[in-house]
């Protein structure tokens, strides 16, 4: 997994509350068997018209460099469809900053090297306004924008995965007898469980 | 200490707690469906790893099987190769797998419960989000991505951080015409659609108490839509009657023992939520949701807010958004509106009670010479042949509605089912998102009595005006 330390870009303001994954990466899209190519059609109905043509006032059509999504509360929710994080990364995206975050989202993109970062909404409305490129310290939890600077909360456990960009399967993987351990004791507490017995 | 069901739940199931505050929980049930495993079982093969425990999975083909007749070839090419691949992948990992022909296929969802794959205090994940149905059975059950989906099949565990507790109490009797799913719309008109974010959603009250298990899992279903992550409900009697003799239901001694564990499982009666709702079943009625998004909805006797009343500016634009793609106005009722295609189906309602409220409304009425579809999906062949052997078949075909084959369908419309641009559908589904059920499709979510009475009068209406209400 790519790993995420700092990151200067440009930003895209999505001054929408509720952004679901529906909208972030569209059904139509789901059929694929890889995790590769989506970037393409992120935002796809918002982003082309009922022709497939784009529509250049659509932000992230009028500025594709974009690697921050500025967005509205509740970012992410609906599905868990682990496409949308796929459909951003390849797009770009980096790092999404929003009030709030959709729980399955939120976890989907420390799988995939993408920060989500909690700030106010009236701190990002500033980011918004302000013209500059926006600088995000993961380290410090910082974001600074010209003499600005925010700074965010984020679990330990989800800054170190982006941080190391570890693999999340290897480290449980060499919990096993500890985990064979625990399935023993469960099972005698519970016999049932065991399907097919 | 005193503790909820869920803290009791996940205690049962922490492998070891790790300094940083998250926990490597253990999953003891594993259901799989085609759309999100394929990377997973990728992954899973160029790792070289070997899945933990096969037995912990149940895979089925549900999100783009069609739902005409099941000797039809899928002419979407991707759908075809995504559903070819569950198949191949179920074969070389020697796995439980319903496909398409088989006659206990179904939704996901259904037939997890219907198969006794679901029990109570387990740990359930799919990758889904309406794997929160689940917990209707006090399973701790809930959605997760496909790199979580690669990690279960490797490790049988996930690294979690605990939820907060929030307990919804509902009081009172159920009015007339009012189902599970009038309960749960008008729990997220309450608390909001992020309301239940980061809290895992414990129902409970006399309405709950006396709540069919059918009734409870469209109201953990749609716990997602509240925010929350899961739902849950204390498994009782009525739980435990609808368990025993299932296909992977423990058996004779087993289940004894079984029940008397799950007897215990309940919240302690003081137990501490960090959040607790009081729900007045009186106060609510036949409800009908008007925009994009689950919270935005009223009562049928209710008018659609005016914009412009509303102060803050993200929450005036969203509205002003929703209507504007919606195509209606600020102020106007709700009832009264016309439809063009009606969908019952889906994991929130597309079981046997739900099939049979819909058949008394539309028994002996027609469809609206204005609806150009009304599509009913059973959830699963096994909901189908039991609807079949009550003839409520012949009920919806006499009133020209589609009688189809089990599937996702119309719900979020991967398969063949689907809204042409502009079309409005009454839906029972669970989602009325933009381009949910087809690009630039208008989706009215609500229950599906109230559905079929949008069927047969062309417009929505309320359910309580029919002489046969659902009393």
């Amino acid at each position: 997994m790519q790993k995420f330390t700092t990151l200067t870009a440009q930003a895209a303001y999505m001054p929408i509350a509720n952004i679901d994954t529906d909208m972030i990466i569209p059904k139509q899209y789901l059929k694929t068997i890889t995790r590769s190519g989506l970037g393409k059609w992120l935002f796809a109905a918002m982003r082309y018209d009922a022709h497939g043509k784009e529509i250049p006032d659509f932000i992230l059509n009028a500025n594709p460099q974009a690697q921050i999504l500025l967005a509205g509360e509740n970012f992410g929710c609906g599905s868990s469809r682990e496409h949308a994080p796929w459909a951003l990364t390849d797009f770009g995206i980096r790092a999404v900053i929003a009030p709030g975050f959709a729980d399955i989202f939120y976890n989907n993109c420390f799988k995939n090297g993408l920060l989500p970062v909690r700030l106010p909404k009236e701190a990002i409305a500033e980011l918004a306004e302000s013209k500059q490129d926006i600088q995000i310290n993961l380290k410090e939890q910082a974001v600074i924008c010209g003499n600005r600077r925010f700074d965010f909360d984020i679990e330990p456990n989800n800054k170190a995965a982006l941080l190391n960009g570890l693999d999340a399967i290897e480290p449980v993987l060499a919990m096993r007898s500890e985990i064979k351990k625990f399935e023993a004791a469960h099972f005698a507490r519970q016999p049932w469980l065991k399907v097919g017995g | 200490m005193s503790k909820t069901l869920y803290d009791k739940i996940w205690e049962q199931h922490v492998v070891h707690d790790f300094d940083d505050g998250s926990s490597l929980i253990y999953i003891d049930r594993h259901l799989v469906h085609e759309v999100t495993s394929p990377q997973a079982f990728d992954g899973i093969g160029r790792e070289g790893r070997v899945l933990w425990n096969r037995d912990s999975i149940l895979a089925v083909a549900d999100h783009n099987v069609p739902t005409t007749s099941r000797n039809d070839r899928v002419t979407d090419d991707e759908a075809r190769i995504q559903l070819e691949t569950l198949e191949a992948n179920c074969q070389s990992y020697n796995l439980r797998y319903f496909g398409p022909h088989d006659k206990a296929q179904g939704i996901v969802h259904i037939i997890g419960p219907e198969q006794g794959f679901t029990l109570p205090g387990v740990t359930l994940v799919c990758g889904d989000s309406h794997t929160s149905t689940h917990g209707a059975f006090g399973a701790l059950a809930f959605g997760i991505g496909t790199s979580e989906i690669e990690q279960v099949f490797a490790t049988q565990c996930l690294t979690l951080r605990k939820s907060k507790n929030m307990r919804i109490w509902i009081n009172g009797v159920l009015p007339v015409g009012v189902t599970a799913k009038d309960v749960v719309l008008h729990i997220i008109s309450v608390i909001g659609i992020a309301g239940g974010t980061g809290h895992v959603i414990e129902y409970a009250g006399p309405v709950v108490d006396r709540m069919s298990m059918e009734g409870r899992m469209t109201l953990c279903n749609m716990s997602i839509e509240a925010g929350a992550r899961a739902g849950l409900i204390a498994p009782d009697e009525t739980t435990f009657s609808y368990l025993k003799g299932r296909p992977f239901s423990p058996r004779e001694q087993m289940w004894d023992k079984a029940v008397a564990f799950w007897r215990d499982l309940k919240s302690d009666a003081d137990a501490r939520f960090d959040q607790e709702i009081r729900i007045n079943a009186a106060d609510i009625a036949p409800y009908v949701t008007w925009g994009t998004n689950p919270e935005m909805g009223c009562a049928i006797t209710q008018r659609i807010p005016n914009p412009e009343l509303i102060q803050d500016g993200i929450q005036r634009a969203s509205i002003q958004r929703a209507l504007a793609y919606m195509g209606l106005e600020g102020g106007m009722p709700v009832d009264g509106i016309p439809v063009d295609q009606v969908f019952i189906g889906s994991c929130t309602n597309a079981r046997l009670e739900d099939l049979r409220a819909a058949a008394q409304i539309a028994k002996g009425r027609r469809r609206a010479a204005n609806v150009k579809r009304v599509l009913v999906v059973p959830g699963s062949g096994l909901v189908k042949e039991a609807a079949e052997r009550e003839g409520l078949d012949r009920i919806f075909i006499e009133s020209g509605f589609e009688w189809r084959e089990p599937g996702c369908s119309m719900c979020l419309a991967m398969n063949a089912d689907r809204l042409e641009p502009g079309e409005r559908c009454a839906s029972t589904s669970n989602r009325n998102f933009e381009g949910r059920q087809g690009r630039d499709g208008r989706t009215h979510l609500m229950s599906p009595a109230m559905a079929a009475a949008a069927a047969v009068a062309g417009h929505i209406t309320d359910v309580r005006r029919f002489e046969k209400g659902v009393a």
